[in-house]
């Protein structure tokens, strides 16, 4: 490849290097080169919200950044959040919750709301409903997804 | 869905910035927060053979007072404007706007110089910056220039900017003395692109006499659409129901061009325009009499 940059990025804490072509999209290098396939690819222009992860602490669309825009950054992916030993708060109440169907959009939510959670610990529902604007979900009608961010607001203080 | 390949820069310093663009011209696109342009590249709408990444800048990203209201470098990020104290005393109608754009993962990442930049008409930023009068400060090698919002935006997503032009900064001026604002709009769900808006800025006299109204519309034509016949039946007298129902259908009716679409038909986008202008009237005077 003539037209290439080198990238390096901290993906979940580890440190990544990666000759690229410059027009690969974030959420294409986490799922293609990285092997990180928990960031889902919905829509690919902004609408969705599948694709969110977090860049430095704030939560974005992975789908509307070329990857060498994240070059000597950090981001968080929903890989990063917890493991299936270990989940997240926010990851039990949405299993317990039952705020997923599918599982799809689950992803965003997660990587939404968890920076969201920190700087809002008791949320109501209306500024729950006003968090998860930015991410689609198709199954659940959202009123369980609204449930489960209760739900972990309580766990987590 | 994949954007076309493109030489990728990302210059570290304003007079990098001017000599790529200088360089390629038309074949060039800068990107800023890429929230409008992305998606336009992931559709192959665009396809610049070259793209300019101005996010390694640290210097674009100020706010700063100026001339007692503010200033704001173009890589300012909308989350960024949203929580700003010096946005919040001094320039109330861009804070109360900057909650109604996009979603919270769009406004981490837009900026305020490249929604402006991009000039959709739909865009709360350019009737806001329009209604405000606000400059725009650009920059090319020969020099920098300001730009009056008036003779910024010239027609669907175009500004009077040139291949070889930066957008560097926002000058917002201050709300003057017994002024009240407002912004009302309509989307099909909160944060989608507006069907209708309206941007209102009303100042008054010491006598509750209007002396200065602003009415700008989103979603109402190719730009930012002014309605100066409406406004001129406001200023001069004491606003009351009655004007504000006249000034409403005057602008509605006769000054606005909107289009129709899958989403609404043009007569829908009247009467949207009609119903928000009478409300954002009726806010803003209640603010300029003091009411806030």
């Amino acid at each position: 490849m003539e037209n290439t940059f080198e990238l390096s990025v901290t993906v979940n804490g580890t440190s990544y290097q990666k000759v690229i072509d410059p027009r690969t999209l974030l959420s294409d290098f986490l799922r293609n080169d990285l092997e990180l396939t928990g960031t889902h690819v919905g829509c690919e222009h902004g609408v969705c919200g599948a694709c969110t992860i977090i860049l430095n602490g704030d939560p974005v669309r992975s789908c509307l950044l070329f990857a060498p825009q994240v070059h000597g950054q950090e981001i968080i992916t929903v890989e990063g959040l917890g493991t299936v030993d270990d989940m997240h708060p926010l990851q039990e109440a949405f299993r317990e919750a039952h705020a997923l169907q599918c599982g799809f959009c689950t992803p965003g939510f997660l990587t939404t709301l968890v920076p969201w959670l920190e700087e809002n610990p008791n949320p109501t529902e209306e500024e729950i409903r006003e968090a998860i604007s930015g991410n689609l979900c198709r199954c659940t009608g959202y009123q369980h997804i609204i449930d489960a961010v209760k739900l972990a607001a309580e766990k987590m203080n | 869905m994949k954007p076309a390949p493109f030489k990728y820069y990302a210059p570290q310093s304003i007079p990098e910035v001017l000599e790529l663009l200088n360089e390629h011209g038309y074949d060039a696109k800068v990107l800023a927060g890429g929230q409008s342009l992305v998606p336009m590249m992931n559709f192959r709408l665009v396809q610049p053979a070259v793209l300019v990444d101005i996010n390694k800048i640290p210097e674009l990203s100020y706010i700063e007072p100026h001339d007692k209201g503010v200033r704001l470098g173009a890589m300012v990020r909308h989350s960024q404007a949203e929580k700003d104290p010096l946005i919040k005393e001094h320039a109330p109608l861009i804070h109360e706007t900057m909650p109604q754009i996009a979603t919270v993962q769009i406004r981490n990442r837009g900026t305020i110089g490249g929604s402006l930049a991009h000039a959709d008409s739909s865009a709360e930023l350019v009737v806001v910056t329009t209604a405000l009068d606000a400059k725009f400060k650009i920059q090319n090698q020969k020099g920098e220039r300001l730009v009056p919002a008036a003779k910024f935006f010239v027609g669907l997503l175009t500004t009077s900017m040139e291949p070889e032009d930066l957008l560097v900064e926002v000058q917002i001026p201050p709300m003057p003395a017994h002024s009240g604002w407002s912004l009302k709009e309509v989307a099909r769900r909160p944060h989608d692109f507006a069907l209708m808006g309206v941007a209102v800025i009303l100042t008054l006299d010491k006598k509750d006499c209007c002396t200065e109204a602003r009415m700008v519309y989103l979603s109402a034509g190719d730009g930012p659409i002014s309605a100066p016949e409406a406004t001129k039946l406001l200023i001069g007298n004491e606003i009351t129901p009655e004007l504000i129902t006249a000034a409403a259908e005057k602008a509605a009716a006769d000054e606005i061009d909107p289009g129709s679409d899958i989403h609404a038909t043009a007569e829908f986008r009247r009467h949207l325009a009609n119903v928000l202008t009478r409300r954002a009237l009726e806010e803003a005077l209640q603010r300029a009499k003091g009411g806030n």
